[in-house]
């Protein structure tokens, strides 16, 4: 019998010794944890992709119950985590200015001319370190499609040679911008519809040389406009989303359509993303 | 005869290193040395928890399962104090140490199934060591299987870089960049 009861009481008893000592343990070394981590890690997506600055949504979660984050941390989530986040915060989330990334460039394989034809990988990153890519425009679009591998939401299509951005899918997680070797995708506030789409700082006679849709540095646009939200430094207009009231005027002004009208969708475009 | 106490040191960590000449841990040596900095976590999380596990699995062998003749249970027995020890560091370090927690991250709960801590504390039963030797041992076991990641990771780093056949690179070279490495260590062979 003591065969049988032996090993039992031994085996069970260690258990139970180190079951005890771990509980005990794990009183002495008890981590206070503020309860409201865990709440907002809940309202969180949970996605962990990073957008938010932090390493993944736990690190959101503390960051933002820490208060050194603010509600609307989250960028996938949108307004509607926002509004959870900040009802487990007690506080108000105020309106989140929802951003959208857009590329500066409309340089497709119409507009623009190229300085040699392209055989390589296709990688924008490869190819800019070939004499800065194959357009002749050393700033524009390389349309090798690096953003579109990266984009995990379905935001972004290659159209003729440049790559566009469909704002309904864009969650502004900032990896079309991160990996783009040309810095030509920016943030753009999502009610903003005129966008300088150019990022070209030749002077005028050198873009409308290669590109027929380059911003040529003609202040039309500053002249124009009734908020001056437009500034002009090195060749290229810039536009002030904050002073821009979305009156258009600039769009029609501009002779190289270089200030698009990001609300009107090509019929391509509506038939990429359809489908 | 009995070794002394530096001959078994000296033996541990080079001349049979539980990694190159055993064979043991070999899973955290290719899963956690990707990187230096990860490599010296781990060296030391199993430093400590394979001397403490030695030493504690020494005393439950000779108080209680010899006397009452359950060398049988010697296993089971093993794994219990190892997995409950890995879970009292991290509960500790947990406290004491969260910047050293959140380093070592999930390499600590992998210790349990390191094989190399129970593989040391079975060898130190089987060799019939004192306890004063079984730490040794188990000091230098550990030494050595910190020896053997430092060397590898250097290693992979250098390789990360390296233009390798793109058949050979990654994991391949790896492996082989360690069996050259376990051949090279033969030749500690006959050192004690």
């Amino acid at each position: 019998m003591t065969n049988i009861i032996n090993p039992v009481v031994v085996l069970g008893g260690l258990g139970l010794l180190f079951g005890v000592l771990l509980s005990i343990a794990s009183k002495v070394f008890v981590v206070e944890v503020d309860p409201k981590v865990e709440d907002v890690l809940n309202a969180l997506p949970g996605a962990n992709c990073g957008a938010c600055g932090y390493p993944g949504c736990a690190g959101c979660a503390v960051a933002i119950a820490q208060g050194k984050a603010p509600v609307t941390a989250c960028t996938i989530g949108g307004q509607k985590v926002a509004e959870n986040v900040a009802d487990i915060m007690g506080v108000n989330a105020a309106q989140m200015d929802r951003n959208v990334a857009a590329v500066l460039c409309q340089g497709d394989c119409d507009k623009a001319k190229d300085k040699y034809v392209y055989q390589g990988l296709q990688d924008c990153r490869i190819q800019a370190t070939l004499a800065g890519g194959q357009k002749e425009c050393s700033y524009g679009c390389l349309g090798c499609g690096s953003c579109f591998d990266v984009c995990e939401f379905n935001a972004i299509r290659m159209i003729n040679g440049i790559a566009v951005i469909n704002k309904e899918n864009c969650t502004a997680c900032n990896k079309c911008v991160e990996i783009c070797p040309k810095k030509i995708i920016e943030m753009v506030p999502y009610d903003s519809t005129a966008i300088v789409k150019c990022k070209s700082e030749d002077p005028g006679k050198l873009v409308r040389g290669y590109c027929s849709t380059g911003c040529i540095g003609c202040q039309i646009c500053v002249k124009n406009c009734p908020t001056e939200a437009f500034s002009f430094e090195n060749n290229l207009a810039r536009i002030n989303y904050e002073k821009c009231i979305n009156c258009l005027v600039c769009v029609e002004k501009c002779p190289t359509n270089a200030i698009d009208n990001s609300s009107i969708v090509s019929e391509e475009f509506a038939r990429e993303f359809a489908s | 005869m009995e070794m002394s106490l530096f001959a078994i040191m000296v033996s541990t960590i080079l001349v049979n290193n539980y990694v190159f000449a055993r064979f043991l841990g070999i899973c955290p040596f290719l899963g956690v040395s990707n990187k230096m900095e990860t490599a010296t976590g781990m060296g030391f999380a199993v430093t400590f928890v394979t001397t403490l596990a030695s030493i504690i699995t020494y005393i439950i062998q000779n108080t209680i399962l010899n006397t009452l003749g359950l060398q049988y249970l010697q296993t089971i027995v093993f794994i219990l104090v190892i997995a409950s020890l890995v879970q009292f560091v991290e509960l500790a370090l947990k406290k004491i140490s969260p910047g050293l927690y959140s380093a070592m991250g999930v390499f600590l709960p992998l210790i349990t199934t390191n094989c190399m801590v129970l593989g040391v504390a079975i060898l130190n039963i089987q060799e019939g060591f004192t306890l004063l030797q079984t730490t040794v041992n188990a000091v230098g076991a550990s030494l050595g299987f910190f020896l053997a990641l430092i060397l590898i990771s250097a290693l992979r780093e250098k390789m990360d870089i390296a233009d390798i056949p793109e058949a050979l690179a990654g994991f391949p070279i790896t492996l082989i960049a360690a069996g050259l490495m376990s051949i090279a260590f033969t030749g500690f062979a006959g050192l004690v």
